[in-house]
């Protein structure tokens, strides 16, 4: 816990994994990190206990499609104490995208990963009840995927002819 | 004779259609049936679905079933300029429409590096107090209508339209404001507006101690909230639960104070928190939230600095390249709003971390080992808005 508090916690994160997470630049003011799907786990679980982010404010998907790996998980984790915001992007590939569950680290996850992978299609390992969450169960395709494409699914009532 | 036979066959066809449409039961014993409440229920404020399953009248478990009003907001806001995402974001939490403004225009001026002039900061500190009155006014009214309290709906409600009055002679709208611009506000206030603000100041403690007088000591409304829905401070971080529903748990963590945004670093006020995380708790913060809120509206307009209310910013908004979390307060909490833009000018992913979405999910915890009445009041007391929990 010390060496939280004496440094920033990128710095630290980047301590405990080098070579493993990276430091991200992004709009001033804002800590990012970037790490990889097989590590997320133990570094997701250093974070919480031992890097003091017990609260996980947000996390959701972004669709890369000419990129390698093409998805990323983004997590957004609070310490409440300090307070200090740390994001860390998680490069998620493979068909289907698959990256481990964080819902046995923080239980809040649960709800953004079904929605994540409803909208993306992501698949996380160990998630108690992957299921769609916003989208109706029978639904096809990943809504917020680039190559989904708005106006794809047809206007209901289309038999309606105008006029009616 | 006749007639009655008809009534009882088409009562019959209605049970047979009914029977199993939307229950699906796990080997119902005598004392153990699972049950359905919602989508249209009116106390789940909106279009909820819960499947309780209960033994005898005991829940054992709760599942929220949500997406009914799923508009699709993130991936509309992909196929939008940043201006025209602003009429979306007032349709997320329709109740509380200021707050998803402020929110929204402060992700984007957080992104292009731009900063609202001081006199928009405090204008817009002042609409979003109180949008906070008139939200905690309208949750105040309708939860203790699910309970059974009629008469404070008609008190509440009073006020909440003098609210509402205020902001339909700032932006012509009373709802849906769309009040902001990136950079500021589109106009500066009305004449005498800020009269007719200090009007309301002066009244409303009255008022807030009218509806207090009707519950506070009620021997019914205790009876009802009073260790009713207990969530612990350990569970409420570890679902992500904030705002109110938060603070009721005694967890000290507003973002308004933690994180400073639009000058709340120069306003003093308090953070009221409860200790026993349960309904009574949430409903004891949110009234001491709406004294605190005027409290933060005074220094606003003792304090209102004189100059532009908009910066300079490009006609057409086209941020740079990289992203940013900015996240607000909301009456509900932690109101988020991640941009990820490629330097265009529609962003390329828009997401709106809602709070309601993230405290429904505290709702099984509340709610197991409790009776079906309590769910009402549960429900009502984590105030969710389904246009914010869907999107």
């Amino acid at each position: 816990m010390d060496e939280t508090t004496s440094q920033s916690p990128v710095a630290a994160v980047i301590a405990r994994f080098p070579g493993v997470v990276a430091e991200r630049p992004s709009t001033p003011g804002e800590a990012v990190v970037s790490v990889d799907a097989a590590h997320w786990a133990e570094v997701a679980r250093w974070l919480h206990d031992e890097g003091g982010f017990e609260f996980l404010s947000d996390l959701c998907g972004v669709d890369w499609p000419h990129r390698q790996p093409r998805f990323e998980v983004v997590c957004t984790l609070t310490d409440m104490r300090t307070p200090a915001r740390i994001r860390v992007v998680v490069g998620v590939g493979g068909d289907p995208p698959a990256a481990p569950s964080v819902t046995g680290i923080w239980p809040g996850a649960n709800w953004f990963e079904r929605e994540a992978y409803d909208m993306f299609g992501i698949v996380f390992e160990g998630h108690p009840d992957l299921t769609r969450i916003l989208m109706p169960d029978e639904w096809e395709g990943y809504p917020l995927r680039k190559d989904y494409s708005v106006g794809k699914v047809p206007v209901e009532y289309k038999h309606l002819s105008p006029g009616h | 004779m006749s007639d009655q036979t008809a009534d009882k066959r088409v009562l019959t066809e209605f049970e047979e259609r009914s029977q199993g449409a939307f229950i699906e039961e796990d080997e119902p014993t005598e004392s153990r049936i699972t049950i359905n409440m919602g989508p249209q229920h009116p106390s789940t404020h909106g279009v909820l679905r819960l499947k309780l399953s209960l033994e005898g009248e005991e829940i054992t478990e709760v599942r929220p079933v949500i997406g009914y009003l799923h508009r699709g907001v993130e991936k509309l806001s992909e196929h939008r300029t940043y201006a025209m995402i602003e009429p979306l974001t007032d349709r997320l939490d329709y109740v509380a429409a200021i707050s998803e403004n402020l929110g929204f225009c402060g992700a984007v001026e957080k992104l292009m590096g731009v900063q609202a002039p001081p006199r928009a900061q405090h204008i817009r500190v002042v609409l979003a107090e109180l949008q906070r009155i008139a939200s905690h006014l309208l949750w105040l009214g309708t939860h203790a209508l699910d309970l059974g309290a009629m008469t404070v709906f008609f008190y509440t409600f009073r006020e909440r339209e003098m609210i509402l009055d205020l902001f339909e002679a700032f932006c012509g709208a009373r709802l849906t404001y769309n009040s902001m611009r990136i950079g500021g506000l589109l106009e500066d206030l009305p004449r005498g507006w800020v009269d007719r603000v200090r009007h309301f100041l002066k009244i409303f403690p009255s008022r807030e101690k009218e509806y207090e007088d009707l519950l506070t000591v009620n021997r019914i409304w205790l009876g009802r909230t009073k260790g009713v829905g207990i969530l612990k401070p350990e569970d409420a971080i570890a679902l992500g639960v904030s705002g109110p529903t938060l603070r009721g748990s005694g967890v000290d963590y507003d973002v308004r104070r933690a994180q400073p945004y639009s000058s709340y670093e120069q306003f003093q006020f308090d953070v009221p928190l409860g200790s026993n995380g349960d309904t009574y708790d949430r409903y004891v913060v949110r009234m001491e939230e709406m004294r605190q809120s005027c409290r933060i509206i005074q220094q606003a307009l003792d304090r209102l600095p004189e100059g532009e209310v908009r910066a300079k910013t490009p006609k057409y908004i086209k941020p740079p390249a990289g992203e940013v979390y900015h996240v607000v307060e909301s009456p509900r909490g932690e109101q988020g709003f991640y941009i990820v833009s490629t330097g265009g000018e529609m962003p390329y992913r828009m997401r709106f971390r809602s709070p309601s979405f993230v405290n429904l999910q505290a709702l099984p915890v509340m709610c197991r080992g409790r009776l079906v009445a309590d769910v009402v009041a549960v429900i009502g007391s984590i105030d969710i808005v389904l246009g914010d929990v869907d999107r």
